[in-house]
């Protein structure tokens, strides 16, 4: 690969926050019906990383989580599963183990998760070993206290380290966009994680409200599509929390769509992190291949 | 010992900061009411409205750019000029028939007059200028905005008086003019170019031409690069021809038809307003 | 999209999700290739739309006196849309007369209070009609319905709604005066935004306490007769609010009615100055609203992907059918090539069609003969010798659809930079520093609006300062509401419209 200029993180890169949002206000106004609604919809059954990150997981839970994964749907078996499962690292063993024969992914979360105040040595640690227990994606959190102070070179090295740890294995790094508070700050911790080797970035924890929003998105996306002017390469995204509902779904992807084209509309390139979406999806999908609206009772909430 | 001989003065015009002859080098004669000869005025012509013009507009920015304050600074200056050469002014009217009462008080009502829109140049954009609560995410206000180059048709009553409450408010506002002075009488307002010219008014912001008004109010009505005509013509011909000239470049007309230059009616804000565009300025409001 | 595409894109993956081509090599982004959003048109079946109209004088559905009728076409499918009555010079007399005597007998009567509840309740009719009129208005003059839905009609009511307001108020307008109704205004309006225009007109000539003979354009005259309808259901007395359609012969005959005491007029530089003229020497009052060559000028410390999508917004908005559009886009050298890059790269998003399918961005040209001025600007510029670029969407093959265009390589000179196209055409020219910006948006007859971007503050006022017109959008672009005065500077017009200087030319100042 030809040599990759870094850009200085300190320079501000401008974001207007009106204007930010009222191009997501006209986004938000496609409407989208027929079969076009009903590709999307199974579109984005398949870019789920099916969550959960609790103190009271289990591996009872984790197993019942895949089950979920691996048919959505009983009634409907030619449904697209989900992308992947992401879990804690104690628990990627018992998630391996429960979607073996499928192609679906696990991703764990890693780094001091959520807060990521700890050691790097402790950071790295922590990778290793989720990705020794079999992960075939890490999601890492930056050190979002030492980013606000302004060093940034104490983010772009942490990541670094951590992707050299992860070796092959697909590092997302989540900025917990919820506490940078700033449309700017959002598209410098992205710049950050790019030049630093992040495979994906990812807009959230979960932990901290709010978690995904669509303007915060946008500007992730915009992010992806300068860093690939600029460099060549593609890095995906990964909104993730407070994602519940189909029709929001279905505006990630035309956001995707008119952000940055066909190529980002894979679960390659594009995830969504939820727990509670992929009833939803289901419940529209049904709706659209019968014509029928559904009720919760007939999907299985694992 | 021989009787002094006095040494009289030449009428000229008053163009780009300086004392111009006409370019057509005539002159006509301007007569006191019973018909004897006082001086010399400069017969302008169309080359004169045309440099006149190019002198007003290259003054335009500058002078609408300078502070409010400065402007009301400047524009008392004047008034203050004015007052000190009262008794000039008072004998170069009562030359032309005025009754000394009379032209004692035309001097003074002018410099009230002056004084009145001096104050009004940092209060306008206060009295007339809005924050407009728009319904989406942006500050909004409009405020009022000079319209450029005036052209002033003075009318012969009350000459000194009359004009200067025609460019008061055309300055005051920011805009620059070109004056066609009083056709009977316009040697007071030759020496009022020299009044404003000892008043720091730069070049080229009052530009005072004299002359027959029915060899320049034609080519100052079409010009191009005028903005605006203030119109004391009541004639309707003259009126029309204004309008339609007027019409080929958009210019804002303002026909002012009036006779009593004393009256305090022409002491008000809405003169100025009628040489001011409404500029509106949105910006969002987001971190 | 074709069926071959769709077949190629969506091959299943290892988990079963289809999969799309793959990235451009050339990093060229493709936003058709896969997941084509399906039709979503707006359901026109529950709009009326009778086979003929009627002018609307005192009060009533009144035929033509010469008894000819004009034709409305649809330019998204060149059909027949409706017919209108032509009026001829009995039209425009009889409705002056209703209006000097609604003028007269019954509205200048009337108490601000009351008047201002009449105003109040057109607006909310308008609001209940709200999808009826959006509808009509994309039918009639191609807009896209996401813009008739979403600008035209709801700003239309929120300007009856802001005036309303004002009718009991107007001493507080104009310090140290007492103002007075003009009389009856004549008021002719564009076929761009034809409802909202309407508002714009009839709002505060109403809240004032004059009484209104309005002509609406020779295209798009539907809405200003389901207003008529509006009015008639708001109790409206009879003769405040006529309504005259016709052409150009009309507009005239309105213009020069002795008995008319005030001309509004919001179209073309080139018929303003007809009626200025024609007003010579007559004690009228009028206001004029023009034509623009809107300079949009972006320096490189602006936030750029928001400049891009305020670009769009400034010229590709309603078609570019805009007198505030802006329609030359000014760019400091710095930032130019990545703009223009991601410019074009939105342009491929955006979607020409169906007016009323809700996904349209750019509906269809107003009407044939404007249609034919934009292709005949499109060869002017390539004549000129200009880099011609267009968006590679497909278009209807019938209706007049234009794709979005860009010009660069343009200069000054070029007729395509001086002249107002009124169509979905930008020229680009670039420029090293804010002197030359500033010299190069001033140097036109025309005033209108203008954009700034930048992030710098200071130099939003000081640029803002210099550029000479009625609107300033800083990091913005074509917005509109109903408290915001617009107008234009030098050639671009006389006078304001909306916001308390609105007031102003429906008034005299006692």
């Amino acid at each position: 690969m030809n040599a990759v200029t870094i850009p200085d993180f300190h320079q501000t890169i401008p974001i207007d926050k009106v204007g930010v949002e009222e191009r997501m206000a006209r986004l938000n106004k496609r409407s989208i019906k027929k079969e076009s609604k009903l590709q999307g919809l199974k579109l984005a059954l398949s870019m789920i990383d099916l969550t959960t990150l609790e103190g009271k997981d289990s591996e009872g839970k984790i197993i019942q989580l895949c089950n979920k994964a691996r048919t959505p749907y009983t009634p409907m078996p030619d449904l697209p599963t989900v992308a992947a499962v992401c879990v804690y690292p104690n628990l990627v063993d018992a998630a391996k183990k429960a979607l073996r024969g499928t192609t679906i992914k696990v991703a764990s979360v890693a780094a001091a998760f959520p807060s990521g105040m700890a050691r790097l040595k402790d950071k790295l640690e922590d990778t290793r070993y989720a990705i020794d227990q079999g992960a075939d994606e890490i999601d890492m959190v930056i050190s979002r206290g030492e980013f606000l102070k302004g060093n940034y070179s104490y983010i772009f090295d942490e990541i670094a380290a951590i992707k050299e740890a992860c070796g092959e294995v697909h590092l997302k790094v989540i900025l917990e966009t919820g506490e940078l508070e700033t449309y700017e700050n959002v598209r410098k911790a992205s710049d950050i994680a790019m030049y630093a080797g992040a495979d994906f970035i990812k807009t959230s924890t979960g932990k901290i409200q709010p978690a995904a929003t669509q303007p915060v998105t946008m500007i992730m996306l915009e992010a992806i599509r300068d860093f690939y002017r600029n460099t060549g390469q593609m890095v995906g995204m990964k909104p993730a929390g407070g994602i519940r509902k189909a029709k929001e779904a279905l505006q990630y992807l035309v956001l995707v769509k008119e952000t940055l084209g066909a190529a980002w509309l894979t679960p390659q390139w594009f995830r969504i992190g939820a727990s509670s979406l992929t009833n939803d999806l289901l419940m529209q999908i049904v709706k659209q291949e019968t014509g029928v609206y559904q009720s919760i009772n007939y999907f299985s909430n694992d | 010992m021989s009787d002094r001989i006095e040494v009289l003065k030449t009428y000229k015009t008053y163009v780009g900061g300086k004392f111009p002859r006409s370019e057509s080098d005539r002159t006509y004669k301007i007569t006191d009411p019973k018909g004897k000869q006082i001086a010399n005025a400069c017969r302008c012509t169309r080359k004169d409205v045309r440099d006149a013009v190019v002198a007003a507009r290259s003054a335009f920015n500058e002078w609408s750019n300078r502070s409010a304050y400065n402007r009301g600074q400047i524009l008392y200056r004047i008034a203050e000029m004015l007052e000190d050469r009262k008794d000039q002014f008072v004998k170069e009217l009562e030359k032309s028939g005025t009754k000394s009462k009379e032209a004692m008080k035309q001097v003074e009502a002018s410099i009230d007059r002056i004084i009145y829109f001096a104050g009004w140049t940092d209060k306008l954009s206060q009295v007339f200028g809005t924050v407009n609560p728009v319904a989406s995410p942006h500050f909004n206000f409009s405020s009022p905005d000079a319209t450029g180059v005036a052209g002033i048709i003075a009318p012969d009553e009350a000459p000194l008086l009359s004009a200067v409450s025609l460019i008061a408010p055309v300055l005051s506002g920011g805009n620059t003019c070109i004056l066609l002075a009083s056709e009977k009488n316009p040697l007071p307002l030759v020496s009022f170019g020299e009044v404003i010219h000892a008043s720091d008014v730069p070049g080229g912001v009052v530009n005072i031409l004299t002359g027959h008004h029915s060899e320049m109010v034609d080519h100052l009505s079409a010009h191009m690069d005028v903005n605006a005509v203030f119109n004391t013509t009541a004639e309707k011909e003259t009126r029309k021809l204004i309008d339609e000239n007027a019409s080929i470049s958009v210019k804002r007309v303002t026909h002012y038809p009036e006779t009593d230059w004393f009256n305090e009616k022409h002491e008000n804000p809405y003169l100025i307003l009628e040489f001011m565009e409404t500029k509106t300025t949105w910006h969002p409001v987001g971190n | 999209m074709s069926e071959q595409t769709q077949e190629k894109s969506t091959d299943e993956s290892a988990n079963g999700s289809p999969k799309p081509t793959s990235p451009n090599a050339d990093l060229k982004l493709d936003f058709a290739s896969f997941w084509e959003y399906s039709e979503a048109p707006e359901s026109s079946d529950h709009v009326e739309i009778t086979e003929r109209y009627d002018h609307f004088i005192n009060g009533d559905f009144v035929k033509p006196a010469k008894g000819r009728y004009m034709k409305s076409v649809n330019p998204a499918t060149e059909e027949v849309f409706t017919e209108f009555a032509e009026g001829t010079s009995e039209d425009v007399d009889s409705a002056v007369r209703a209006a000097r005597r609604a003028y007269e007998k019954k509205w200048s009567r009337l108490s601000g209070k009351e008047r201002g509840k009449y105003l109040f309740r057109l607006a909310r009719m308008i609001q209940e009609r709200s999808r009826e009129l959006a509808i009509t208005e994309s039918m009639d003059g191609g807009k896209p319905i996401r813009e008739s839905r979403d600008v035209d009609v709801p700003l239309a009511a929120a300007h009856f709604f802001y005036y309303a307001g004002w009718a009991d108020k107007l001493n507080y307008a104009f310090p140290g005066r007492t103002p007075e109704p003009v009389g009856v205004c004549g008021q002719i309006i564009p076929w761009n935004f034809p409802l909202l225009m309407l508002a714009w007109k009839i709002a505060p000539a109403l809240a004032t306490g004059n009484t209104v003979v309005l002509k609406p354009a020779e295209t798009t005259p539907v809405t200003a007769l389901k207003f008529a309808e509006i009015c008639l259901d708001a109790g409206l007395p009879d003769g405040v609010v006529n309504i005259i359609t016709g052409a150009g012969l009309t507009g005239a005959e309105i213009v020069n009615h002795p008995d008319v005491d005030k001309i509004a007029f919001t179209g073309s530089t080139e018929v303003g100055k007809i009626i200025q003229r024609s007003l010579a020497g007559s004690e009228k009052k009028y206001t004029l609203e023009l034509g623009g060559k809107g300079p949009n000028i972006v320096f490189e410390d602006a936030p750029i992907d928001q400049a891009v999508e305020g670009i769009v917004n400034a010229i590709f908005f309603n078609q570019g059918h805009v007198c505030c559009a802006g329609s030359r886009l000014l760019v400091q050298e710095g930032v130019a090539g990545r703009l223009i890059t991601k410019l074009k790269e939105r342009m491929e998003t955006l979607i020409v069609g169906n007016p009323l399918d809700k996904n349209t961005d750019i509906g269809a040209i107003n009407s044939k003969s404007q249609y034919d001025r934009i292709n005949n600007y499109l060869e002017i510029g390539v004549n000129e010798g200009a880099e011609i670029y267009q968006s590679s969407n497909t278009i209807p093959e019938k209706g007049f659809f234009c794709r979005p265009t860009l010009f660069t390589g343009v200069s000054q000179s070029n007729r395509i930079v001086q002249e107002e196209i009124f169509g979905p055409v930008l020229t680009i020219q670039t420029f090293r520093t804010p002197d030359e910006a500033v010299e190069k948006a001033n140097n036109t007859p025309y005033g209108l609006a203008s954009g700034i971007w930048t992030d710098k503050g200071s130099k939003i006022f000081k640029i803002g300062r210099q550029v000479r017109s009625g609107v300033i959008w800083s990091n913005t672009f074509n917005k509109f509401d109903p408290t915001s005065p617009f107008g234009g500077y030098k050639e671009s017009g006389i006078g304001s419209e909306g916001g308390l200087h609105g007031l102003h030319p429906y008034v005299k100042l006692k």
